[in-house]
């Protein structure tokens, strides 16, 4: 079963994100968490890697997180999806296993 | 300065709830403000985002701090500086800003906006003139 | 932790005597903290207690004294928004009591 990958700082000022893009399998889901929430925005230096990675892998963003910052749907890249806490638990439960990116 | 008035630049460059830096920051920003010196803010990389329009956190549970930026006016704090670059970094404009503004004791208390946009370069010119700088 | 008894109920208060869960106040409160601290509330006490909750409802802090009363000058008059006046209203202070007796955190840099 695929790895559930968590990430909770900001691309822009850790390399977490970066890390875990280039260490995930194919298949596997990333769900950005916390300060990571806004790697998930339309037209920042990390757009084109979370696009790429939006084509092979379940990549997600908490919705309650990214509404505390100030953002919602309509700020975040296509293909992105929104989970809220229930959602969470269900990808916890789904995957295999768990990695938190720090 | 001989009028004992010094020049503090508070330089925010952390996301805001995620750390608590952005809101202890803001804190020290307001005590600062009792002691009557010029004090100017600085928002850069992740710091901008301390100031986005739209925080609602009802679903997160935190506290939303943002509102109290809008009463740095009635601080006499009224020189917000945002980095141009950083903004572009993360895909975001002045719009995505709240609309930072004070009212001008010697204009007849106009409404003006507090936010200066200006480049990295200029950010680095403000910040060798001031006497003290607080990063965090 | 110590609590405070209004019309029945227990409240938490801290050390200081102020709120501990901001969401509790009821007009009451300020009554009994009053009482406590020995001030007789009168119309013109709850004009700066109302106004301190609007502040806090719009910018979730409690304003410093400065603040204040520049913010009552412009919103009450000149001969409200003196800190003489506020303080004849509030002796040991109109940041630190009245923003107690409305149940608001102590004024950030009040110490």
């Amino acid at each position: 079963m695929a790895m559930l990958h968590t990430v909770n700082k900001s691309p822009f000022e850790r390399n977490s994100l970066n890390s875990c893009l280039t260490k995930s399998k194919e298949g596997s889901t990333i769900l950005l968490i916390e300060d990571a929430v806004v790697g998930a925005l339309k037209g920042t230096i990390v757009a084109d890697k979370l696009t790429a990675a939006v084509a092979n892998k379940n990549v997600c963003v908490l919705g309650s997180d990214l509404n505390t910052r100030g953002f919602t749907e309509a700020d975040i890249i296509d293909g992105i999806k929104i989970v809220d806490y229930a959602g969470f638990v269900d990808l916890v439960a789904e995957h295999s296993n768990v990695q938190s990116w720090l | 300065m001989s009028d004992g008035i010094k020049k503090f630049m508070f330089v925010n460059t952390k996301a805001p709830y995620g750390t608590v830096y952005a809101l202890e920051s803001l804190e020290v920003v307001l005590i600062s403000a009792a002691f009557d010196q010029s004090v100017s803010l600085v928002f850069c990389d992740d710091g901008v985002f301390q100031i986005a329009n739209n925080q609602k956190t009802d679903d997160s549970g935190m506290k939303n701090f943002s509102p109290a930026y809008k009463a740095l006016g009635d601080y006499d704090i009224n020189k917000l500086y945002v980095e141009k670059e950083s903004l572009e970094e993360r895909g975001l404009t002045l719009d995505n800003l709240m609309a930072l503004t004070y009212e001008d004791e010697d204009d007849d208390w106009a409404e003006k906006p507090s936010i200066i946009l200006v480049t990295r370069a200029e950010l680095a010119d403000l910040m060798d003139e001031q006497d003290v700088v607080i990063s965090s | 932790m110590a609590t405070i008894s209004v019309e029945g109920k227990e409240i938490e208060v801290d050390e200081e005597g102020y709120l501990v869960n901001l969401d509790e106040w009821f007009p009451a409160i300020a009554t009994e903290m009053a009482k406590i601290d020995e001030v007789e509330m009168g119309d013109d006490h709850w004009d700066i207690i109302n106004f301190l909750r609007e502040y806090y409802e719009e910018y979730q802090i409690a304003p410093a004294v400065r603040v204040l009363t520049k913010a009552v000058a412009k919103k009450l008059g000149k001969e409200k928004g003196n800190s003489k006046y506020l303080y004849e209203l509030f002796p040991y202070g109109p940041g630190k009591q009245a923003c107690k007796f409305a149940g608001l955190p102590k004024p950030t840099g009040c110490v």
